[in-house]
């Protein structure tokens, strides 16, 4: 028999199996609580890894095929520098385009720092270059030496320094995002289990009645089983609805925000909590299941 | 037949300790027979009851419940055989936190033929253990006597081909003991294999007027045909 038909077999409603279980409010509510505070860790744990995956691959994409190359040289030199320089990039094999960046754009560069109303050509700023590699990309050893033959002025910045460790950092994050999800499912697992066991250790008389009168394993395991699966989708139901509004609730981000009012989900990503009930409900099927197992096995 | 010897002990044998309580046990209960089972507090009545049900295995020799071996048998193959086996337990073990009618309907459920299709039929059952009343009562509010007539109910709903009752006498007094030896003289005469172990030898006694029992006395881990005394 398939895994999936025994799961729909257990979890197929049976008014009197259930009844056989004694009800038990105070070890109900707890299981409740744990699954919906453990779905709320979850769905944070869910957005701060998506968040920290759309974040490595911003900069990665946005900075993995753009390079700079920063012109500093006297006025009267720095036209012909640029040129230079923008010949050579024309040769260089692996680059896509380049082109020098206006004054308009350089002072929308520095308003940050500097303020509106920046005098530009007045100032002896180095004249930036963009370059965009092609697929392939281009030699940065081989380009550096062939600047400072035609351009001295000129210095390549491939983003290399500050791109590489961003782009590690966020992954490293991502990962300890899924990590995160892991041990809270290990968590609930684990806490399940010990829900499940205590209330069969708490019904041992009424499963050591249930197989004196014929009952099968299945019959009684089911009772349970049903029982913690349900509780624990209603609790991860409660806690996930908790958790989507709270990341919701988050200060919304501009598309260069940092990362903290980036967390949350985008687009189709917000259905991706709504797997959190789910997957706490599958975890509290095996958990119980695995631990009525347990119990039954010891009891002829 | 093989087929007509519903249980069926082969040099059978169990013990707690490193010896054994129980010995050399032999035992053909046919289909349609009344066996007694007697002896001292101690001899291993409730024992012998339990490897007939399959709540204990024999350590050695063989125990077989409608022609399969009990000691082959799966945990599944084990519930089925005792929804063919109505049980009166010594303690009377119920769920307390449900009615009587639903623990007397209990295997009934766990064996999956749902609830009774004539809701009238369980009514007949209860009147016919004279609880009619009792019906919503829950165990613990029920006498020794009810709950030894609510068992036998239980037992006897799934219509099952043997009945065992552990004492089922032991806690109530002489004309309640005459109304349970009724309802399995009854019981018996529908064709059904009773085996009730008990010390009460005047109930022995009583029976033996009604119905041709057998009665094995248990005596120094052995099982013996009793003398014609009984």
């Amino acid at each position: 028999m398939s895994i999936l038909s025994q799961a729909t077999g257990l979890l197929r409603s049976d008014k009197s199996s259930d009844r056989v279980v004694p009800p038990t409010g105070y070890s109900a509510r707890l299981t409740i609580f744990t699954a919906a505070a453990m779905a709320f860790l979850a769905v944070f744990a869910l957005a701060m890894s998506l968040a920290a995956g759309r974040l490595a691959d911003r900069w990665s994409d946005a900075l993995a095929r753009a390079s700079t190359i920063r012109i500093s040289a006297p006025a009267a030199e720095i036209d012909a520098q640029t040129w230079a320089v923008l010949t050579v990039l024309e040769q260089t094999p692996g680059v896509d385009s380049a082109r020098a960046l206006t004054d308009e754009e350089q002072r929308d560069l520095l308003e940050p720092w500097f303020g509106p109303d920046l005098p530009v050509e007045s100032l002896p700023i180095p004249r930036l270059v963009e370059v965009i590699e092609t697929a392939e990309g281009y030699d940065g050893e081989g380009l550096r030496q062939r600047l400072a033959a035609e351009a001295p002025g000129a210095v390549l910045d491939d983003h290399t320094r500050w791109r590489r460790p961003l782009v590690e950092a966020a992954a490293r994050l991502r990962l300890l995002g899924w990590v995160s999800l892991a041990l809270i499912t290990a968590s609930t697992a684990a806490m399940i289990t010990l829900a499940a066991g205590s209330s069969l250790a708490a019904n041992e008389q009424v499963i050591r009645v249930l197989r004196l009168v014929g009952a099968r394993d299945r019959y009684i395991a089911g009772a349970f089983v049903r029982r913690f699966t349900l509780r624990a989708l209603v609790g991860a139901a409660v806690g996930t609805v908790f958790g989507m509004i709270a990341v919701a609730l988050m200060p919304s981000a501009a598309e260069e925000g940092a990362f903290l009012t980036g967390l949350g989900f985008a687009g189709g990503q917000w259905l991706l909590p709504l797997t959190v009930p789910v997957l706490a409900a599958i975890v509290a099927f095996f958990a119980t299941r695995a631990a009525a197992d347990r119990t039954l096995r010891g009891m002829q | 037949m093989r087929g007509h010897k519903l249980i069926e002990l082969e040099e059978a044998a169990y013990g707690y300790g490193a010896d054994p309580l129980l010995s050399g046990l032999s035992l053909r209960l046919a289909k349609g027979s009344f066996h007694f089972l007697t002896g001292p507090s101690g001899a291993g009545k409730t024992t012998l009851l339990k490897l007939c049900y399959a709540e204990l295995l024999p350590i050695a020799g063989s125990v077989t419940l409608f022609g399969q071996d009990a000691k082959q048998m799966s945990r599944d193959d084990i519930a089925g055989a005792r929804q063919r086996i109505g049980v009166v337990h010594q303690d009377c073990k119920f769920l307390d936190h449900l009615p009587l009618s639903e623990n007397i309907l209990l295997p009934l459920a766990v064996s999956g033929r749902g609830q009774l299709q004539d809701g009238n039929s369980l009514n007949e059952l209860i009147n016919w253990v004279g609880l009619g009343s009792r019906a919503h009562a829950l165990p613990p509010e029920l006498s020794g006597g009810e709950r030894q007539r609510a068992a036998l109910a239980r037992a006897v709903i799934t219509d099952p081909d043997f009945i065992i009752a552990d004492e089922p006498t032991g806690n109530v007094d002489w004309e309640m003991s005459m109304r349970l030896l009724h309802l399995l003289v009854e019981l018996n005469k529908l064709g059904k294999t009773i085996l009730v172990a008990t010390h009460d030898l005047q109930l022995i006694r009583a029976a033996k007027k009604q119905v041709g029992a057998r009665v094995l006395r248990i005596a120094n881990g052995r099982l013996q045909l009793a003398g014609a005394d009984l």
